[in-house]
């Protein structure tokens, strides 16, 4: 296990490493001076050469990434080229809604797509079946922005049961987190909905039926527990997929996250912030991924780490 | 003899139209209420309220009402009144001007200001470790090539006479120094805030405004509280200003219809404004007004076939401006020079190019390109722009010019424009509004021939010494006896740039604010030409 670790933290180090360089040079050959815009429309050539300079934009590729990586060794991510705050303290500040609405988005897929898979398995055939197969159907296909816009005017303008976007209380939380767990929950349903009725043609499921214990007894003690394990493993991917997600939601609940962060900085060129930004979501997605691994084998015994 | 301009007697010498009422040019409004908090939503988040640097749309009012300069405007106007300075006298040779500076005025951290804080306002604001974005405007102050080289301690052009007294002489008589003065980036900051917070202090910003910053929430608010010892006497009336970041514009109006928002920062959004004009309870709400903005297309004057005036005009003559609008639902107004109608120097009987294809085609031909010829039409890529470029794209194929269209993200047309690369370009979402309401702002960065060197403004690369002559000798007026002489002379000037026809003007985009039913004050303050969206300090709520 130990091994196992230290070869995926080496992994996970390359990995970021190739994605600040990816990124970094993207941004550089990217047809947009950054000196021209933190020096705006007015500067005279000369303002534009002296920040040029006192930014060392003025060196090669290679030094100015091999500062940029000497930075992060201090965890200086830079500062912002137009807001002119500190790349960290502007995502250290939007973390931790982002992670809130992370969290529950994941209780919402789950709790969802759960219900759904299970119900369905349970009605296989029937119109039930069909009808819920084909609303995760929709929760996969939908996209997030008409979805978000969609449960913010029935729920918000016609219902007024919730506030219209914003951040604060758990009535705020609830329509973002719904909109990013519904894509989820439609995976989720059509994976749960398999994997019970796999389980329930398996022979303990038959067993435990023919010891008299009632349906509903079998379902939730016995079959239920197989049927969840390969959407448990699953949950540390999801960070993954959120990272594109909450873009797109954010922006639309004005959810005030780093995915609202990331929208701002790419309409707005702003370089530092969007390499703060992706090297942040990367570190996510290998922290999800590397989640997933670790509690696979600890859920079924038959995978095991090396 | 020296001239001595002192409140109303500054707006009279200016000859501007002015409601001069008292000493501030301003009559308080008599049903004006003091107390009560509103709510702003804006889409992004408030860049740095730095006055030294901040430079966008959405923090300039903001920095407007949380600091001030030697100059401010009559709230709702382009007139000029003394600000933090309580008289100006302006020397003969119109070199010197000298500032005798309001008692008593305080920082919001208590200070008492002095003119040891104005002059380093404007040394830090010249310094070139300050990376100001608006350094430039100070070119005119003595002492300025030094201190932007790094060779100075300070503008050798601006000394403390004593506490109360600020002498600044310039290298050259220019007519626009006064709005120099009122521009942010010569606002006053107090010396131990800065020193204090360093790169951050643009976070945690002390001045003398109207309000003082309260509170600010990264990503989600900013609290601006009433400042109560402001030094107009019952300013402002608002006690609390809470601005949400983050919010779309179609969720801000949804709320303000819900009546949580006063004030969508952002607008009335596209698609909702047909809606919102055609319900007569909102359309109320909605207060129109001009800006000084001006949409145009650029076309690079250095390069076949646009180095031909004929080809020019004729691009001027081929755009449907009246179809372009409807575009925009009609939001803007028909352009025909690039001044905008409520800037200063606006000629408002110069008719400009007709609407004429069958001549566009003509010239054209006259031109050598009786077939027309290819070429590209740069555009920034958010909406409305796009559609506006394709319907322009249309006019111009219907005379033969077939323009492909290239859409690119702001930044990288910006590029373009500036390397000289670009053809033609349609300036919308990047288009100039004026730093200060005066004709030369709009010439020199994107007109003369200053701008129009590799990385400028000037797009289209027009560069006529004559006409930087004239603008050098109008700018030299600074007599206010001669402000009249001198608009003539812009005026002259922006005629002869459309002989040139370097761009073709399209329209003015006209601003339209909504605001929520609770909120009062005159109409002019939701469309103030200097503050926008709204003038937060003299705006109020009825209940």
């Amino acid at each position: 296990m130990a091994l196992y670790l230290a070869r995926r933290l080496l992994q996970s180090v390359l990995i970021l490493l190739g994605v600040t360089f990816i990124t970094f040079f993207l941004l550089y050959v990217l047809p947009a001076d950054p000196v021209r815009q933190i020096a705006g429309r007015s500067a005279t050539a000369q303002t534009v050469e002296s920040i040029r300079e006192q930014l060392g934009l003025d060196q090669p590729f290679w030094v100015q990434y091999g500062r940029y990586l000497w930075g992060l060794l201090h965890l200086d991510l830079g500062r912002s080229y137009l807001q002119r705050a500190e790349v960290a303290e502007l995502i250290w500040a939007r973390l931790p809604p982002t992670l809130l609405l992370m969290a529950a988005a994941i209780a919402c897929e789950v709790a969802i797509g759960l219900t759904m898979g299970i119900w369905a398995a349970l009605r296989r055939g029937t119109a039930t079946d069909t009808g819920l197969m084909l609303a995760s159907f929709a929760g996969v296909s939908a996209p997030q922005f008409v979805v978000g816009l969609l449960l913010l005017y029935v729920f918000g303008v016609w219902l007024r049961w919730l506030p219209i976007g914003g951040y604060g209380t758990f009535a705020h939380l609830i329509l973002p987190a719904l909109t990013l767990g519904l894509l989820g929950a439609g995976w989720y349903s059509r994976m749960m909905r398999s994997s019970m009725i796999e389980v329930l043609r398996q022979d303990f499921v038959r067993t435990a039926r023919a010891k008299g214990l009632t349906r509903a007894r079998v379902i939730v003690r016995h079959a239920l527990p197989n049927a969840i394990l390969p959407i448990v493993a699953m949950i540390g991917i999801d960070i993954g997929i959120f990272m594109g997600g909450i873009v797109v939601v954010e922006s639309v609940f004005g959810w005030p996250g780093i995915g609202q962060l990331a929208w701002q900085a790419i309409q707005r060129v702003d370089i530092p912030i969007i390499m703060g930004v992706t090297l942040v979501s990367a570190v996510g997605i290998i922290l999800g991924n590397l989640l997933a691994d670790i509690v696979a084998p600890l859920i079924d015994p038959r995978i095991t780490l090396r | 003899m020296k001239r001595l301009l002192a409140s109303t007697a500054l707006l009279a010498a200016l000859a501007l139209p002015a409601l001069a009422q008292d000493g501030n040019g301003w009559q308080p409004d008599p049903d004006a209420r003091q107390g009560g908090a509103i709510v702003i939503t804006y889409k992004d988040d408030v860049a740095t309220l730095d006055p030294a640097i901040g430079y966008d749309w959405q923090n300039w009012s903001m920095i407007k009402s949380l600091f001030d300069g030697l100059m401010d405007y009559v709230p709702g106007t382009t007139d000029l009144r003394p600000g933090l300075a309580e008289s100006v006298e302006i020397s003969d040779d119109g070199l010197t001007y000298t500032f005798t500076l309001r008692e008593g005025v305080r920082f919001h951290n208590g200070r008492e200001m002095t003119a040891e804080d104005v002059k380093y306002s404007l040394d830090r604001v010249t310094d070139p470790e300050t990376q100001s974005p608006g350094a430039g405007f100070f070119g005119m102050i003595e002492g300025f090539d030094a201190q932007m080289a790094g060779e100075a301690e300070g503008l050798s052009g601006v000394e403390v006479v004593d506490p109360r007294t600020v002498r600044i002489t310039l290298s050259r008589p220019d007519a626009t120094f006064l709005h120099v003065m009122a521009i942010n980036f010569s606002y006053v900051v107090p010396r131990e805030a800065v020193e204090e917070h360093g790169a951050d202090f643009g976070r945690n910003p002390v001045g003398t405004g109207a309000y003082r910053l309260g509170e600010w929430t990264l990503g989600q608010r900013l609290v601006f509280e009433r400042n109560e010892d402001y030094w107009m006497e019952g300013l402002p009336y608002l006690d609390r200003i809470t601005i949400e970041v983050g919010q779309e514009p179609t969720v801000a109006l949804l709320r303000l219809q819900n009546g949580e928002v006063d004030i969508p920062g952002d607008g009335i959004p596209p698609a909702q404004f047909q809606q919102v004009m055609d319900d007569p309870d909102q359309a109320e709400r909605v207060v129109r007004g001009g800006q000084l903005h001006t949409g145009y297309v650029t076309m690079n004057v250095t390069e076949p076939p646009f180095d031909d005036v004929r080809v020019r005009q004729a691009v001027n003559m081929a755009i449907n401006k009246d179809r372009v609008i409807q575009i925009i639902n009609g939001r803007a107004v028909p352009a025909n020079q690039p001044l905008p109608p409520s800037m200063p120097g606006y000629d408002p009987d110069y008719e400009g190019y007709p609407y004429d294809p069958e001549g566009a085609r003509a010239l054209l031909a006259e031109a050598g390109y009786p077939d027309g010829f290819d070429t590209e039409l740069f555009v920034m890529n958010t909406d409305p722009n796009p559609r506006i470029a394709q319907a322009i794209q249309q006019d111009l194929a219907a005379i033969g010019i077939r323009a492909s269209i290239q859409s690119l993200a702001q930044a990288n047309v910006i590029e373009a424009g500036g390397a000289g690369t670009a053809p033609m370009i349609w300036s919308g979402g990047m288009a100039w509004i004026a730093d200060f309401p005066d004709p030369a702002n709009f010439y020199y960065p994107i007109l003369g021939c200053a701008g129009a060197g590799e990385g400028g403004w000037n797009w289209a690369k027009y560069c006529n010494e004559d006409l930087d002559a004239m603008a050098e000798r109008a700018d030299s007026m600074s007599d206010p006896a001669q402000a009249e002489e001198r608009l003539a002379l812009w005026t002259e000037i922006y005629a002869r740039i459309m002989e040139d026809a370097p761009w073709a003007p399209v329209f003015h985009e006209e601003r339209f604010t909504m605001r929520s039913p609770r909120m009062g004050g005159a109409d002019e303050l939701y469309v103030d030409p200097v503050s926008i969206p709204i003038n937060y300090d003299y705006v109020y709520v009825t209940e």
